[in-house]
């Protein structure tokens, strides 16, 4: 399909506004003024509406597709909450409102719904106070990151390291690289966390360990009271990396598990949905003695019921963003907890762990699973089998489900995995849907043993097959002509 | 329950195939001692219930007021068609394009996106988007950080100070020397920048139009940097750069931008999107995701995520930033509004903007105490100075329903009586007349 700028027509009428009466150059000096046009497209409102309607059916999506996509909780995204979202009382409101004379309370539903917002996500979480401000979860990270620092700082503490277990996502020592930390990695045993490995990595110059909880395997970390003792022990802070908080919902508490800085992804437990890649939100929760660093403003609620912001914290990290974070995104979020209450909440982990239970004992005949045994909302399938017998890889599974219509497993991660296939099905997903993922996988192995060599020519059902990456990089073709 | 499909019996059917009795067994590994000490959350509520309770909120909040706020921040119109397209689920409800063949949707729409903001600042190259202008303009910084392994940073007092604290808050710990040189009455003061540059500098930032709605050129500036083997970064504004001359003509090696105007509601503070764009030899150090053209087996043209060696989730700790998402479905937004207006309809958004800028500007400063705060050029924002408290003028002008600006007081002490009054396309003078009323009756 050409690209949009191919399709213009010079003098196409789009969508304008009237013509002006003036020029830029009545009022400003030609020398700042820009000298030609910049060559943007002359389409009318249906080439546009067409290019675009045609661009989106080269897409799968939730909303089309099974999309078992581990670690990226591909839910089900309501669609009332877009309307919610849309309502011309939050989406028309000018984020400098509250700074106003008076603007608070001009803006103060929507300040009510960051302050609420932040207090459900404490009762979800057991922390004792969040920051909707992170626009997504490595944002997130960077501003526990940021806190940690402070903290220690504050304290009088030398600490440079933070330690990330070797199954973590990439997100966590990048995040702790930028806060200006040194990156320790240790090793997992069995899956999890190896409280000798870490036992040996921790001294005073420790200030955090940071841990997803299920792990990036779907294992719950089942030495988790131990590990929080033991960093606790050498006044290290334990950060809890959210992205697989809808594994436990209603079940722990990482707040009451111990944990003093916590990240989720909105986008994922909450069932915003991912853009093709955002916009997301990675609000920050933290313990009581990390309150005082949290970032500014923060949404206060006087005796009155009066919704106010503040900004005199003296020891706040400061602004990690501009105003309240992706408060669209929140939003929807707010409106999804609200709808679910708390025993819909509990019954989206219970549900999310069922089907990653029944998919990983269904196809377990199938398809190698490393640590085949009880697991959370999802697990960690592994193509080396294949491999060693056929030559066909986790890449030519993840493209064969394609071919059948289905979104591939994340692939290749975690790293500790080889020729990994991270399936998490999530909670939304039938039973009907999670069989026919099964007949499809089996259909898949059994012609990776009978012809491997059409495995390795897949997808051919798709707009286009396997791309040239390498060609991509080395030709760096990033714009159409300028 | 909502969005959980499975019947009683279905979930037995499950339990049975995985070997367990009860759903609880699942959780068996959570020892007791963990579990939680309370879940009090209110009750599930209907669709109907919590809409009514979320549109209850969203009626406390004014937006029926005219309204002269921008300060980077603009309302601009959207069309139709933008949000009817945006609405499709093939691309809301898709995750990132990591696999690429059945996200050709997403991938082509983000080179187009590319092509369009490189034609609209003239600059080389660009990636699909950071989060918004600000943490566009710090990514932009630790870029110019690292490519020159520099620790000191000039940035000009008249970029916007909603940038400039996040900027303060994320180099904290990187010991950056940040050197922030004086504006002159909203105008930015050239040759200090200018002296600023030294040897040790990695970069200089400045912002057109500025913080104030000033508008400059700063070839000589970027010219000066050059010689210090300095970058120059540049905040731009997307829609009046079909009127103003641009980043790339000026010589600049990274322009960003918070690309809010670009038809995204201003909902709060976010979702936004923040543009980066630079030079070609500067791409290896750019942050986040970029879309390349390629071909498969067959010849057939397709998009890709390109140079990835970059990102975090396979340089982990050594990658350029710890920035894994995009605002896909924002730079979409931005795109598709681009291709609704073309160059005429962008151009018009522009030139009708600063009309009804220059229109206010002239109206008000005939008032008896009121006057420009500099005799500097403008596009569609100004800054005007009363001979009274400027917070107490917006106080009394929001009593009758209008918002007149932004009162400058808030972050330039000493400015207590100055405004930023800002238009767009969509006022109309009747409006702005209305604005120049009232104030002429609050001041006396």
């Amino acid at each position: 399909m050409s690209t949009v700028f191919k399709k213009s027509v010079p003098g196409r009428e789009g969508v304008w506004p009237e013509k002006p009466r003036t020029e830029p150059r009545d009022f400003i000096d030609e020398n700042l003024l820009r000298a030609g046009q910049p060559n943007l497209p002359s389409l009318s409102e249906l080439d546009v509406v067409r290019h675009f309607t045609g661009l989106s059916k080269k897409n799968f999506g939730v909303d089309g597709e099974f999309y078992p996509l581990g670690s990226c909780t591909m839910k089900y995204n309501p669609k009332f909450t877009e309307e919610v979202a849309a309502l011309p009382g939050f989406s028309r409101l000018h984020p400098m409102t509250p700074q106003l004379p008076g603007g608070g309370e001009m803006s103060s539903g929507a300040l009510e719904v960051i302050y609420e917002t932040e207090r459900l996500l404490c009762e979800i979480t057991g922390m004792s106070a969040f920051t909707l401000h992170p626009m997504a979860g490595a944002h997130g990270e960077l501003t526990g990151a940021l806190m940690m620092a402070a903290y220690h700082a504050d304290k009088g503490n030398k600490k440079t390291k933070i330690i990330c277990p070797d199954s973590a996502h990439g997100t966590n020592p990048a995040s702790a690289s930028i806060a200006g930390f040194d990156v320790v990695s240790i090793a997992s045993a069995d899956g999890i966390v190896d409280p000798d490995q870490l036992a040996a990595a921790l001294d005073d110059e420790v200030a955090g360990v940071m841990l997803t909880v299920p792990n990036t395997l779907g294992l719950f970390e089942k030495h988790l009271p131990r590990i929080v003792d033991m960093v606790h022990a050498v006044d290290g802070l334990l950060y809890y990396d959210g992205a697989n908080l809808n594994a436990i919902l209603g079940h722990l508490r990482v707040g009451d598990a111990g944990f003093d800085v916590v990240h989720l992804n909105l986008h994922k437990t909450f069932a915003t949905p991912h853009g093709g890649g955002g916009p997301g939100s990675g609000p920050v929760g933290v313990s009581e003695k990390l309150i005082p660093y949290l970032p500014i403003s923060r949404v206060t609620r006087d005796d009155a019921g009066r919704y106010k912001l503040k900004y005199d914290y003296p020891k706040s990290i400061g602004y990690v963003a501009p105003f309240y974070g992706n408060f669209g995104v929140a939003l929807k979020a707010y409106a999804y907890i609200l709808r679910l209450g708390a025993e819909g909440l509990t019954r989206v982990s219970e549900n999310a762990v069922l089907a990653a239970n029944y998919l990983r004992k269904r196809l377990e005949n199938d398809l190698d699973i490393p640590y085949n045994r009880l697991c959370m909302h999802e697990f960690v399938a592994s193509a080396c089998s294949a491999q060693k017998t056929c030559g066909v890889r986790a890449l030519d599974i993840a493209k064969a489900l394609l071919d059948r219509g289905i979104h591939a497993p994340t692939i290749y991660f975690p790293l500790i995995v080889k020729e990994a296939l991270m399936v998490e099905p999530t909670e939304t997903e039938s039973k009907a849907t999670l069989d026919a993922f099964v007949d499809v996988m089996k259909e898949i192995m059994e012609q990776a043993a009978t012809d491997p060599e059409s495995l390795l020519a897949a997808p051919v059902n798709t707009p286009v097959g396997r791309l040239d990456e390498t060609h991509a990089a080395r030709a760096m073709e990033i714009t159409e002509d300028l | 329950m909502p969005y959980i499909p499975h019947t009683p019996e279905e979930v037995r059917e499950m339990l049975d195939v995985i070997g367990v009795s009860r759903i609880d067994d699942l959780f068996a590994e959570i020892p007791e001692a963990l579990r939680p000490k309370s879940f009090n959350l209110p009750a599930g509520m209907t669709e109907m219930a919590v809409r009514a309770h979320m549109e209850r909120l969203a009626a406390q909040n004014a937006v029926h007021m005219d309204s002269f706020l921008g300060a980077g921040f603009y309302d601009h119109y959207v069309p139709s068609a933008s949000d009817a397209l945006l609405l499709r689920g093939e691309f809301y409800t898709a995750y990132t394009p990591y696999q690429p063949e059945c996200s050709q949707g997403t991938l082509q729409a983000i080179f187009e996106y590319q092509t369009a903001v490189c034609r609209l600042f003239e600059m080389e190259c660009s990636n699909a988007g950071v989060y918004d202008g600000g943490t566009a303009l710090y990514e932009a910084v630790m870029m110019a950080v690292r490519q020159t392994r520099r620790k000191k940073v000039v940035v000009s007092e008249a970029v916007s100070p909603i940038y400039r604290i996040v900027l303060a808050t994320y180099t904290k710990n990187l010991k950056l020397a940040l050197v922030t040189v004086p504006h002159d009455k909203g105008r930015d003061d050239a040759a200090a920048l200018a002296d600023a540059i030294d040897d040790q500098t990695a970069a200089v930032v400045v912002q057109n139009p500025n913080f104030f709605g000033v508008v400059a050129d700063f070839t000589g500036l970027f010219a000066k940097a050059r010689e210090k083997k300095a970058l120059s970064i540049i905040s731009g504004y997307p829609v009046l750069q079909t009127a103003l001359k641009t980043p790339g003509a000026m010589g600049a090696d990274i322009c960003t931008a918070e690309g809010q105007s670009l038809g995204l509601p201003l909902s709060f503070g976010g979702p936004y999107l923040g543009v980066m764009t630079c030079r070609k030899d500067l791409v290896r150090q750019m942050p986040g995701r970029i879309a390349g053209r390629t071909f498969d087996a067959k010849g057939r043209t397709g998009y890709v995520l390109t140079l990835q060696a970059r990102e975090q989730h396979i340089r982990r700790q050594k990658a350029t930033s710890n920035i894994c998402s995009n605002q896909a479905l924002c730079a979409l937004r931005a795109l598709i509004n681009l291709c609704l207006s073309g160059n005429e309809g962008l151009s018009r958004q522009a030139a009708l903007s600063i009309e009804n800028a220059h229109y206010a500007a002239k109206r008000l400063t005939a008032l008896p105490g009121v006057e420009l705060l500099n005799d500097a050029p403008f596009g569609n924002e100004f800054a005007v100075v009363f001979n009274d408290n400027a917070r107490r003028v917006a106080r009394l002008l929001m009593r009758e329903g209008v918002i007149p600006g932004f009162p400058l007081g808030r972050y330039y002490p000493g400015l207590e009586n100055a405004l930023l009054v800002c238009c767009t396309e969509k006022h109309h003078r009747k409006d702005i007349d209305r604005l120049v009323r009232l104030v002429e009756k609050v001041l006396q």
